[in-house]
C-alpha cells in the first residue's frame, strides 16, 4: 500500500489536466516505475497522484501525414522497441529503451515518463536530443511544441509546467531519412542498471558513403541534464569516413562541451574517459550502419 | 478509498473493492491470497514479484493495482493443468535444478510465460537479456538458462511440428 | 543401495515452481499489526528524548516503543552455539533498542500500527533529539589514539580482540624470517613483495527480506515465525534479550528465500518479540525492507590486508606476513571469529619455510555491523594470500601455477593450532583439472607480452576450508526419524533448508542408512523449536557433515528398530500372529529365511540376520526378500501383542573436521579504454569429498561462483565517511551480477571419500564464492602487469590504474 493522500486515474488528456487543476500539488503518474518508487522513499509521500497509465490516445507509435513520425508519450519501452515503424525508421531509439532497467520496466515504464523526469541518464534522452524531437504537451490553455533539446530546465527539471500533460513527441523526417544511429550506455553491469554514461550519436552520410554529410552527438549524464556537442559535430561534418585524425579531434572536442561531475557513482574523470571514448565508438557504429566502409 | 474493479486472475473474473492506493502484489498476496508473488525490493529491481498483466511481464510491486482494471493477470498458480499436473516450463525449472532457495522462481517462471508464448526462438545470449529483470542469488543463473534454452528449443519445435 | 550420490530431485522443487511452499510471510495471520523499526538518522551518539505526540496521532497507530522501555537486558546475536564457559560465551553488547546510537541507522524505536501506512507515517513523524558525537567510520579513525569507545562498557578502546598467530615456531616474527633468509640464502638470492590488499564491505542479498511475525500463543509461549537459518539459536538469544526462560520462546521457521550468512544472526526477532509482548500478544509482522536489509542487518568485513611475502629466486615462500584489519561495524555479531578464521587460512594455505606470521585486529566502528557471510572470512584470506602469491610469482618472473604448485599446502596438513586436518588431499588434483580446462601452459605464454588496447589474460587461485566448526566451537546436531504405517519415515532434521538443498540430501541419506525407499520419506522441512530436536542450524558447510551424520546414525538406529520387530514376527508367526492379515506372508517368509540360512524352528531369528533394502525386508546378504517394511510397520503400529511406535532419535557430537579444498581458473579478455573485463571462460574445481547429489552440489557451486564475481567485479556497499551514512543500500546501486553479466560458469569435482564424513563427504556450501575473485584479479595482472590490490575491481579503477600506466 501506498502512501499516498489521493490517486485519479484519468480517462483522458483532458480528464488528467482537470484533475490537475483540480488538485492543486498532484502529479502525474504514467508507468509508475519513478514516481512509486519516489512516494516510497517518502520523497514523494502523501502526495496526490493523477494517472495517466490508462489513457489509449497517449499510447503507441504512427507517421503523420507530412511523413514525420508520432510516439505517443504513454507507449511503453517494449512497446516502442517491437513497433515495426521504430524498427524501420530509427531502430537506435529502440535499441536505446531497450537497455532501460529490465524486461519487466520495460514492460511499464514510458518514453513520456523517462523525458518528462528531466533525468540526465534517461536512456531515450540522448537520442532524442540528436533526433531533434518535439514534445507536444497539453495543458490548461492549450497546446504547445517544445523541441527535445530545449525541454530540459536542470536536473529533474523540464519546462512543463505541471499541469500540463505530455501527449507524444514529433521525429522529423529530416532526422531520420538517410540518418543512422548508436547509442552506447555505459553502466556498471549489463541491465537493471542507470547509465554511468550514455553516448548517441547519429550520421548522414554523402551518397558514396565516404564522407560525413551531417553528425549528431548526445549524452546523458555528460552534464546536469542531456547535451548536445555542437562544436564536435561542426568539426566532422563533410569529413572522410576514414579520417581517423578528424575523428580524434570529434572526441577531444567533446570534451570541451561537457559538463560531468564527481560523485560515488563515477568520477568525473573516469566519465570523461568514457565521453571521449564512447564518442568515436558510437560513430563507427553509427557510419557502419549507413553503409560506410571502414577498414581495419 | 475503495474502488470496485473487475480482473480476470488465472482465468478467474474477479470483482474486487480495492483501496486506490493498493499496489497488485499487495491485491494478489493479501486480498486474493496467490503468495507465490513474491516481495523482494519494492521499487522493481528484483523481479521476484513478476507476474503477467495482459500476457506482459510487470513487477507487481510498482503496479497499481486499479491500472489492472478490466485487465487479465497471471501468476503461477494459474499455470498447473486441471488434474495438478505441471506446465512444461514448471518441469524444466524442476529437472535441469533451476530451483534452490526458490524465492525468485515464480516470478522467473512468469517471464519464461511471456518469453516462451512469443514462440521465438531465442539464443542463450538473448534468453538471458530476457530474464535480466530478475536477481537470483542461488544460481549464477546457470540452470535456470539451461531450463529456459530447453523450453523454447521444445516449443519452438513443437509449434513448427503443427505448422508443417 | 545406493541412493547417496544419485541425482535426486530436490524434494521442495514441486513446491517451489508452483509457488505452493509458503515462506515466513505467506503464513501471516489476516489483520495482524505492522511494526516499523525507526532508525537513528546520525552515526555516533546517544538519544536524549523522543517527542511521539504528532507520530501517536496518526490514525491507526496502535504503540510506539523506544529504547527507554526495551527490557535492561544486553544479549549476543551471533548464531554460534552458546558456550557454558564464560570467556567462550558471544558478546553481549546490545539491547533491542538502543539509547547509544553506534551506526547511522541503529534501532531506537519502533511503531506498531494497524496498517503499514499508518506505521511509516508515523515513523516519519517521531522526532528525536540526540546528542552526537563524531562519527569513526574506518578502522583508522576508531583505532586512533582517543577515539570515542563504542562500547566502553565492554571494551576500553575499539578493538574488539587482536590476535597473533604463526606458522612454524611460536615466536616466528618476519623480520626473523628475513634475517635468517639473507643468511642462508644470502640478499641477492632473494625477493620480496609487500602491499596492502583492500576487500569491501558487501551484502548478502538473499532475495527474501529477513521477515518475521510474532504471537503470544495460548499457552503463554512468545513464538517468532522467521526467516532465519538458525532457528534454536534465535530461541536462546530472544529469551535472553527479553528476559525470559529459554522455554518460554519458540521459533518457527518455514522455507526460507536465502540466508548466505546474514540469517545466521539473530536480527530482529527480539525486537519483533517485544512488540507482540508489548501490544498484549497480538500477532506483529516485521518486515525489514532492502534498504534496511543491506545496511541494517548484517554485511561481509571490510578488511584491510598488509601482507608481506618472502621468496627464494627458485620459487620457494620462505615467508609471509598479515596484518588484517576488519572493520566490524557497530557491533559485535560474531566478533573476532571471522577475522581469526581469515588468518588462520592466509597461514595454511602455504607452507613457508621459515614460518608465517599473522596478527588480526577486529574493530568497532560506527558502521554496519559485519557478521557472517558464505565464506566467514576466507573469501578475504584469499584475495590476500592469492593477490600475494601471484605478486610474488611476478617478481620471479614464474608461472604462478607451478610456484603454488611447489608451495602450497600438502596432503597429510594439519594446522597445529587447531589440529584441523587435511584427511583426503585434492587440491593437487584440483589445479590440474582446473589447468586442462582453462589451457593454462598454452595461454600462459600466449598472452605474454600483449598490446594494444584489448588483451587478454589466465588468471587463477585456490583455497582451503575447514567443515563445520570443531574444535573452535560446538558440533552437535540431533535428528528424529518416526515410521509410519504405511511404512515411509518422517524424518526431523534440527538442521535447515535454506536453498541448498539440504533437505533432499538428508532425504537421501535417510533412504540410505534406513533402507527406505526415497520415495517414502518424508522430510519437515519446517524446524519449530518446540518439536524439532536440536541442531545449531546452517552455517560453516557444517549440516552435510555433521548433521549428515546424525542422519545417518538415526537411520541406523531406526532400521535396527525395524529388524529387531521383523525378527520378533518371524519368530512368533504361529502363535501371536496368527490372526492378523500378515499371517500367511510372515510365515511363508518364516520358513524362506531358516531354509536360507539353515537353521531350525527353534533357533531364533534375529535382527542381524536381517537387513532393508528399498522398502523391503529382506535376508541379510541381499535376498531373499520376505516381506515390505509395511508389514512391519503396520503390524507394530496395531498389533494386539506388542504394539510399538518405532521411532528413533540421535545426537551426534562430532569431534572431527577435515579441510576441503579447490580452486577456480579463469580466462579474461580486457578492454583497457573502457576498463570492461569479460570472463571468457570461468571454472571452479572443488575438493569437497563424495558429492551426496552432483546435481545440486553443481548448481550451489554456480552460485557461489556468482557471487564471487560479483565480489570481483562489482559489489560494494558504499559508506560516506563523514556521516556514516549509506550511499548505495538497494539493489539499483548494489550490483549483485544480473544474468547478462554472468559467463557460462563450469564446475567439476574431484570426489576423493573423505574417512570423517558420513559418506565421504566435505564442505561444499560456502567454498565456491572464495577463489573466483583473486583469480580474476591474477589474470588482470596476466593481461596487463597491472596490481589491482582492491576488489571491487571497477571499470573506474582500472581506468585509474591504466591511466598511472599511460595504457589509456
Amino acid at each position: 500500500m501506498f502512501d499516498i493522500k489521493s490517486f485519479y486515474e484519468a480517462k483522458d488528456v483532458k480528464d488528467a489536466i482537470a484533475a490537475l487543476e483540480r488538485e492543486p500539488k498532484a502529479q502525474i503518474i504514467s508507468g509508475g516505475t519513478d514516481v512509486l518508487i519516489r512516494v516510497r522513499e517518502g520523497k514523494d509521500a502523501w502526495c496526490a497522484l493523477v494517472s495517466i497509465h490508462n489513457i489509449k490516445e497517449l499510447k503507441g507509435v504512427k507517421l503523420l501525414d507530412d511523413g514525420n513520425l508520432w510516439i505517443g508519450a504513454g507507449t511503453s519501452f517494449s512497446h516502442i522497441t517491437n513497433d515495426p515503424l521504430i524498427q524501420k525508421h530509427i531502430p537506435m531509439l529502440g535499441e536505446a529503451v531497450d537497455m532501460v532497467g529490465g524486461p519487466q520496466i520495460r514492460n511499464t515504464g514510458t518514453i513520456g515518463g523517462n523525458i518528462c523526469n528531466g533525468a540526465t541518464s534517461a536512456d531515450s534522452a540522448s537520442t532524442m536530443w540528436t533526433l531533434e524531437a518535439i514534445a507536444v504537451l497539453e495543458g490548461p490553455s492549450g497546446e504547445r511544441q517544445v523541441p527535445v533539446c530545449e525541454f530540459y530546465t536542470g536536473p529533474g527539471r523540464t519546462v512543463r509546467e505541471r499541469c500540463e500533460v505530455c501527449k507524444g513527441f514529433i521525429i522529423p523526417k529530416t532526422s531520420f531519412e538517410g540518418w543512422t544511429g548508436q547509442y552506447i550506455k555505459y553502466g556498471k553491469r549489463k541491465a537493471m542498471e542507470i547509465a554511468t554514461l550514455g553516448c548517441a550519436v547519429r550520421v548522414k552520410l554523402s551518397e558514396d558513403k565516404k564522407r560525413i554529410a551531417d553528425v549528431r552527438l548526445g549524452y546523458g549524464v555528460a552534464g546536469p541534464t542531456p547535451l548536445r556537442c555542437r562544436k564536435a559535430e561542426e568539426h566532422l561534418k563533410g569529413c572522410q569516413i576514414t579520417d581517423k585524425e578528424a575523428i580524434e579531434a570529434f572526441g577531444k572536442l567533446a570534451l570541451t562541451e561537457v559538463n560531468p561531475r564527481s560523485s560515488w557513482r563515477a568520477s568525473k574523470e573516469f566519465r570523461l574517459q568514457l565521453i571521449e571514448e564512447l564518442s568515436k565508438r558510437a560513430l563507427y557504429q553509427a557510419i557502419k550502419r549507413g553503409g560506410g566502409e571502414l577498414d581495419a | 478509498m475503495l474502488k470496485i474493479i473487475h480482473m480476470k486472475v488465472n482465468g478467474i473474473e474477479r470483482e474486487l473493492a480495492v483501496d486506490e492506493r493498493e499496489s497488485l502484489l499487495d491485491t494478489l498476496r493479501l486480498k486474493l491470497g496467490l503468495t507465490s508473488v513474491k516481495k523482494g525490493c519494492e521499487v522493481g529491481e528484483c523481479g521476484a514479484c513478476t507476474v503477467l498483466v495482459d500476457g506482459e511481464a510487470i513487477d507487481s510491486c510498482i503496479y497499481m493495482t486499479i491500472w489492472a482494471d478490466g485487465k487479465s493477470v497471471m501468476t503461477v498458480e494459474g499455470l498447473k493443468g486441471p488434474n495438478g499436473e505441471l506446465s512444461p516450463i514448471q518441469k524444466a525449472f524442476i529437472e535441469e535444478a533451476a530451483v534452490q532457495c526458490g524465492f525468485c522462481t515464480p516470478g522467473l517462471i512468469m517471464s519464461a510465460v511471456e518469453i516462451v508464448g512469443t514462440g521465438k526462438k531465442y539464443n542463450r545470449e538473448e534468453l538471458k537479456k530476457l530474464i535480466s529483470g530478475h536477481l537470483c542469488r542461488c544460481t549464477g543463473y546457470e540452470n535456470i538458462l539451461n531450463a529456459m534454452e530447453r523450453i523454447v528449443e521444445e516449443v519452438y519445435r513443437a509449434s513448427h511440428k503443427e505448422a508443417e | 543401495m545406493k541412493i547417496v550420490g544419485q541425482e535426486k530431485t530436490r524434494v521442495d522443487a514441486y513446491g517451489k515452481v508452483t509457488g505452493e511452499a509458503k515462506y515466513t510471510a505467506d503464513l501471516e495471520p489476516k489483520d495482524i499489526f505492522h511494526g516499523r523499526v525507526i532508525h537513528s538518522t546520525i552515526a555516533n551518539g546517544l538519544v536524549k528524548r523522543f517527542d511521539l505526540e504528532e507520530a501517536l496521532k496518526v490514525p491507526g497507530v496502535v504503540k510506539i516503543v523506544t529504547c527507554f522501555d526495551v527490557p535492561d537486558c544486553q544479549f549476543p546475536t551471533a548464531g554460534h552455539p552458546w558456550s557454558v564457559e564464560e570467556k567462550h560465551q558471544d558478546i553481549c553488547d546490545r539491547k533491542i533498542l538502543n539509547q547509544r546510537v553506534r551506526l547511522y541507522g541503529d534501532d531506537i524505536a519502533a511503531v506498531v500500527a494497524e496498517n503499514e501506512v499508518a506505521a511509516a507515517q508515523a515513523a516519519r513523524l517521531v522526532k528525536v533529539e540526540y546528542e552526537e558525537y563524531e562519527p569513526i567510520v574506518t578502522v583508522e579513525a576508531a583505532m586512533k589514539e582517543g577515539a570515542t569507545p563504542l562500547h566502553p562498557d565492554i571494551r576500553k578502546d575499539n578493538v574488539i580482540v587482536h590476535s597473533h598467530m604463526t606458522m612454524v615456531r611460536n615466536d616466528f616474527t618476519y623480520e626473523d624470517g628475513w634475517k635468517e633468509a639473507k643468511e642462508t640464502y644470502g640478499a641477492d638470492q632473494l625477493v620480496s613483495v609487500e602491499a596492502e590488499y583492500n576487500t569491501p564491505r558487501i551484502s548478502h542479498c538473499h532475495i527474501e527480506l529477513p521477515v518475521s511475525w510474532a504471537y503470544v500463543d495460548v499457552n503463554g509461549k512468545v513464538t517468532v515465525v522467521s526467516s532465519t537459518q538458525i532457528p534454536h539459536i534465535v530461541r536462546r538469544c530472544t529469551a535472553q534479550a527479553l528476559g525470559i526462560p529459554v522455554g518460554k520462546v519458540r521459533i518457527v521457521k518455514p522455507y526460507i528465500g536465502g540466508g548466505f550468512g546474514n540469517k545466521q544472526d539473530v536480527l530482529y526477532e527480539p525486537l519483533n518479540a517485544f512488540l507482540s509482548v508489548s501490544v498484549g500478544g497480538r500477532a506483529v509482522r516485521l518486515e525489514i525492507s532492502r534498504e534496511e536489509t543491506i545496511s541494517g542487518t548484517r554485511t561481509r568485513h571490510a578488511i584491510k590486508g598488509f601482507c608481506k611475502g618472502l621468496a627464494t629466486k627458485d620459487g620457494r615462500i620462505l615467508a609471509r606476513k598479515l596484518n588484517a584489519y576488519a572493520n566490524n561495524g557497530g557491533y559485535a555479531s560474531h566478533g573476532h571469529a571471522i577475522c581469526a578464521n581469515c588468518g588462520n587460512v592466509f597461514k595454511d594455505l602455504y607452507q613457508d619455510q621459515l614460518g608465517t606470521e599473522v596478527d588480526c585486529w577486529t574493530v568497532y566502528t560506527s558502521s554496519p555491523t559485519a557478521g557472517a557471510m558464505r565464506a566467514y572470512g576466507i573469501p578475504q584470506a584469499a584475495w590476500f594470500a592469492e593477490c600475494l602469491t601471484d605478486d610474488l610469482s611476478y617478481e620471479l618472473n614464474m608461472d604462478p601455477c607451478q610456484f603454488r604448485l611447489k608451495n602450497c599446502m600438502e596432503e597429510g596438513f594439519v594446522d597445529p593450532s587447531n589440529g584441523i586436518t587435511f584427511h583426503t588431499y585434492g587440491l593437487k588434483k584440483c589445479i590440474e583439472e582446473g589447468k586442462k580446462h582453462i589451457k593454462w601452459d598454452e595461454k600462459w605464454k600466449a598472452y605474454q607480452n600483449q598490446d594494444g588496447p584489448v588483451r587478454r589474460g589466465v588468471g587463477m587461485a585456490i583455497f582451503c576450508y575447514k567443515t563445520g566448526v570443531h574444535p573452535i566451537s560446538l558440533e552437535t546436531a540431533s535428528v528424529r526419524m518416526v515410521l509410519n504405517q504405511d511404512g515411509s519415515i518422517q524424518l526431523c532434521m534440527g538442521a535447515t533448508e535454506i536453498g541448498q538443498g539440504a533437505d533432499t540430501v538428508f532425504s537421501q541419506m535417510a533412504a540410505e542408512s534406513t533402507g527406505i525407499s526415497f520415495d517414502k520419506v518424508y522430510i519437515i522441512s519446517t524446524q519449530d523449536t518446540d518439536t524439532t530436536p536440536f541442531d545449531t542450524g546452517a552455517y560453516a558447510s557444517r549440516q552435510t557433515y555433521v548433521s549428515g551424520m546424525a542422519c545417518k546414525k538415526c537411520g541406523e538406529r531406526l532400521r535396527e528398530k525395524i529388524l529387531d520387530y521383523a525378527a520378533y514376527m518371524l519368530n512368533h508367526d504361529i502363535t501371536d500372529l496368527s490372526k492378523t492379515v500378515y499371517a500367511d506372508v510372515v510365515r511363508e517368509a518364516g520358513e524362506t529365511i531358516r531354509e536360507a540360512l539353515g537353521i531350525s524352528r527353534e533357533e531364533e531369528i534375529t535382527g542381524d540376520m536381517l537387513e532393508i533394502a528399498d522398502s523391503k525386508i529382506l535376508v541379510k546378504g541381499g535376498e531373499p526378500e520376505l516381506f515390505d517394511v509395511a508389514v512391519v510397520a503396520d503390524t507394530a503400529f496395531y498389533s494386539l501383542d506388542r504394539s510399538i511406535h518405532i521411532t528413533a532419535e540421535e545426537t551426534n557430537q562430532c569431534k572431527d573436521n577435515t579441510f576441503s579444498s579447490g580452486c577456480c581458473f579463469v580466462e579474461i579478455e580486457i578492454d583497457m579504454p573502457l576498463g570492461l573485463v569479460t570472463v571468457k571462460d570461468i571454472i571452479n574445481v572443488h575438493d569437497s569429498g563424495i558429492l551426496i547429489n552432483p546435481k545440486t552440489a553443481e548448481a550451489q557451486v554456480h552460485g557461489g561462483m556468482s557471487m564471487g564475481l560479483g565480489y570481483g567485479l562489482s559489489e560494494e556497499l558504499l559508506i560516506d565517511e563523514k556521516t556514516g551514512k549509506p550511499l548505495n543500500n538497494n539493489l539499483l546501486d548494489y550490483k549483485i551480477p544480473t544474468a547478462m553479466d554472468t559467463p557460462e560458469l563450469n564446475v567439476t569435482f574431484i570426489q576423493l571419500e573423505d574417512p570423517t564424513g558420513p559418506y565421504g563427504n566435505k564442505s561444499l556450501g560456502e567454498p565456491p564464492a572464495i577463489p573466483v575473485a583473486p583469480a580474476i584479479r591474477n589474470a588482470i595482472l596476466h593481461a596487463t602487469g597491472v596490481h589491482m590490490n582492491e576488489v571491487p575491481m571497477t571499470a573506474q579503477r582500472l581506468i585509474e590504474k591504466f591511466k598511472e600506466k599511460g595504457y589509456v
